[in-house]
């Protein structure tokens, strides 16, 4: 047993602790819409005088780490004023310190912020991020990143909307959600590459006929099976409506015949066995290391697996934007995470003169040589094999015709799981059509209202 | 003044320990995304840990963690500790090394390899196979029905080696006589076990208990590396909500809430179990 005294004391360090802490949180930040800098901005590095730069970034992967590492390199030889400290860790952890490092006050210059609103949205809530618009007009960014990919990293100035406004970073690599198709098994099961959804559809029943897995799809880690939802959904309801519940945005509804039948679609094809019987339980690498290694026909999935799957598997895979049920093309993506400037740097001109570095002409080339897909330019560029071209090819294609449609998880703060868990029950058959967007729904609505 | 000679070490805990507290208690009045200012929310987060059906079903696999993390763990122990000290074999301290093994490695190694094991074309499947059980063969992990005793499994394996080695230590602190007296007496193993052998490590037992329930109840690892709190939310935790409310979701205050309400079960079960150790010596 504890002695009296111990526990009064105990008592006195807690309440004192309390009173030293009795501040409100965040009290320290200047919260929002600090006015945003103006007047001229210096695009010469090299006048810049003697500055050190301190960079956070998660390029720490193949290819990614490669052209980051090059590009580093080529800036400090061009303008050796400009010192580098660079800072890499995975996604997850500079998800998880960033977020104390900006409210500190020693932030990192530039950093790489994810796009959705818990984090660059509640960065720009909280004014520590420098609205680059200003530099968009000086490096002329505007005329290289279209607007349906500049999007991505747009916020109004309060943080509240997502998708229009002030542009906060700038993605080196895109993203879209296409098949991949390995053809070897297509012509194995006689089945020609599907032109139309109708098509698509038709050979999934044809390759289940002939004893092959049509669909790969592993959703132990609950977000894959988003991207096959979003897939499905875009070939069924107006990409309009999709952006707007994708971004969050007042004034859409999950509650529509059009969704209903794009979850109905999914359902439809776990009875008819086009997924493995263990879909919710097989682990998303080993999915497509499977796939790599020749189980299965098609994997939905994005172009982040171009550099692996065209490591392993060579000529016998393509990729293929999803073959569209409307003929305008309609697919999930959008862009890698964005580089963004702090609005407590003391060097903004040169942070934005490197994001300006890594994301120009002659990076993006750097960028395609090792594997990456650049965001910018991408039709001009030199794919290093056959795979990288047809994703290229077809990630060109899908921001010409301005077809791409943001991710779902996007939509709120609390979308990612909602929409992981439910679509795990609605694959399990857990749930309905009916209560799989009901659940999407009150989630969305519950934070547009919110959210005036 | 002996209290003067307590001071450096408590300033350390009021540093590290108390200030802390304190804030994850302040910042759980509030709502707060983490970097803009916070509003007063007064009890709402109290409120949501109540009523939000999600984080009521999160406290519920917390508890059905405890009794794979410390029920059966102690029911193996006990029989394992037993066999291993009164049959006096040859190499025992080998024998304690490999049951203590597990306990050596990092959980998130211990996830990610039993993540391959219930993989569905993963060993616990082909052995399901080999024995010709193939209507058990499934996802281990992404089955609604078996996820969460399949965690929970993983502790079991993982908590046994150190309730053994325990259990172990203390039966080797009984005297002799005991047994001989017992054995004079006419006592078969099962009644020696009963009469003796469990009296004499009630202290050890509270020990384990408390050791595997606070593991038990603030599992993260496990869950974070294995189902993300999947299938649906059937495995989600309390410490894994608290990790996905404050760093995945930005809801900081709601998080706080949790975690002040997860450490205040944690100590009333552990003071629990101690004070039910200390009044039956």
């Amino acid at each position: 047993m504890r002695s009296r005294p111990t526990t009064l004391l105990a008592a006195a360090g807690l309440i004192g602790a309390v009173a030293l802490a009795a501040c409100t949180p965040g009290s320290d930040s200047d919260s929002g819409q600090s006015a945003a800098p103006t007047g001229q901005v210096t695009t010469d590095p090299a006048k810049l005088g003697d500055v050190t730069l301190t960079v956070w970034d998660q390029e720490i992967r193949g290819g990614q780490k490669a052209q980051i590492e090059e590009l580093n390199q080529q800036f400090q030889q061009k303008y050796p004023n400009i010192k580098l400290k660079r800072v890499s860790r995975s996604t997850d952890d500079l998800n998880t310190t960033l977020k104390l490092a900006l409210s500190g006050n020693e932030p990192p210059d530039v950093f790489q912020a994810n796009n959705g609103r818990p984090q660059m949205g509640s960065f720009v809530q909280a004014g520590q991020l420098l609205p680059l618009d200003r530099y968009a007009d000086a490096y002329g960014w505007k005329d290289r990143y279209p607007e349906s990919v500049r999007k991505y990293s747009s916020y109004s100035p309060d943080g509240k909307t997502f998708g229009t406004g002030s542009l906060y970073g700038l993605p080196q690599v895109g993203e879209v959600v296409g098949i991949f198709v390995n053809k070897a098994k297509l012509e194995k099961a006689g089945v020609s590459m599907p032109q139309t959804w109708d098509e698509f559809t038709k050979s999934l029943a044809t390759l289940k006929g002939k004893g092959e897995l049509p669909l790969v799809l592993g959703n132990l880690d609950k977000w894959p099976a988003i991207h096959v939802f979003g897939t499905v959904q875009a070939q069924n309801v107006q990409p309009d409506a999709i952006r707007t519940l994708g971004f969050g945005q007042k004034g859409g509804s999950w509650k529509s015949p059009e969704n209903t039948k794009a979850a109905q679609t999914l359902v439809d094809w776990v009875d008819k066995g086009y997924f493995s019987k263990d879909v919710n339980g097989q682990g998303y690498d080993p999915a497509w290391q499977a796939f790599s290694k020749g189980t299965g026909a098609y994997l939905i999935a994005g172009t982040w697996l171009q550099a692996d799957l065209g490591k392993a598997m060579g000529d016998d895979v393509t990729f293929v934007l999803p073959p569209s049920a409307s003929g305008s093309p309609a697919a999930t993506g959008g862009t890698g995470i964005p580089w963004a400037v702090s609005s407590k740097s003391k060097h903004p001109d040169a942070a934005a003169a490197y994001i300006n570095f890594i994301t120009s002409p002659d990076a993006m080339g750097v960028l395609a040589k090792n594997d990456n897909l650049p965001i910018a330019d991408t039709a001009e560029q030199e794919a290093p094999n056959a795979l990288a071209k047809d994703v290229f090819g077809a990630f060109g294609t899908a921001v010409e015709k301005d077809a791409l449609v943001p991710y779902l998880d996007y939509a709120t703060p609390t979308m990612a799981d909602t929409i992981g868990a439910a679509l795990q029950d609605l694959l399990a058959k857990k749930a309905t059509p009916e209560q799989f967007l009901d659940t999407l729904e009150k989630d969305y609505s519950g934070f547009v209202s919110s959210n005036q | 003044m002996a209290y003067l000679y307590l001071l450096p070490a408590f300033l350390v805990y009021a540093a590290f320990l108390l200030y802390p507290l304190g804030r994850a208690v302040q910042i759980s009045f509030y709502d707060w995304n983490g970097n803009t200012l916070a509003t007063w929310a007064g009890l709402d987060n109290y409120a949501e840990v109540v009523t939000d059906p999600a984080l009521r079903a999160a406290f519920g696999h917390a508890l059905v963690l405890v009794f794979f993390y410390a029920v059966l763990p102690l029911v193996v122990g006990l029989g394992l500790a037993s066999i291993l000290n009164r049959a006096r074999v040859r190499g025992l301290p080998f024998f304690r090394t490999v049951v203590f093994l597990p306990q050596v490695v990092a959980m998130v190694v211990v996830g990610v390899a039993w993540r391959r094991l219930y993989a569905p074309d993963g060993s616990v499947n082909d052995l399901l196979r080999a024995v010709g059980l193939d209507s058990l063969a499934r996802g281990w992990l992404g089955d609604y029905a078996a996820a969460l005793p399949a965690v929970g499994f993983i502790g079991t394996w993982f908590e046994i080696g150190l309730v053994t080695v325990l259990l172990l230590a203390g039966m080797g602190r009984i005297p002799g006589e005991l047994y001989e007296a017992a054995r004079l007496d006419g006592a078969g193993p099962v009644r020696e076990f009963l009469a003796v052998t469990l009296p004499s490590v009630r202290g050890e037992i509270a020990v384990a208990l408390t050791l595997t329930v606070i593991a038990a109840l603030r599992t993260f690892d496990l869950v974070y590396i294995t189902t993300r709190g999947g299938p649906g939310t059937s495995t989600s935790v309390p410490s894994f909500e608290v990790y996905n409310r404050a760093f995945q979701q930005g809801r900081v205050g709601s998080a706080a809430a949790v975690a002040v309400v997860l450490t205040l079960v944690i100590f009333a079960i552990s003071f629990g179990i101690t004070r039910i150790a200390e009044r039956e010596r």
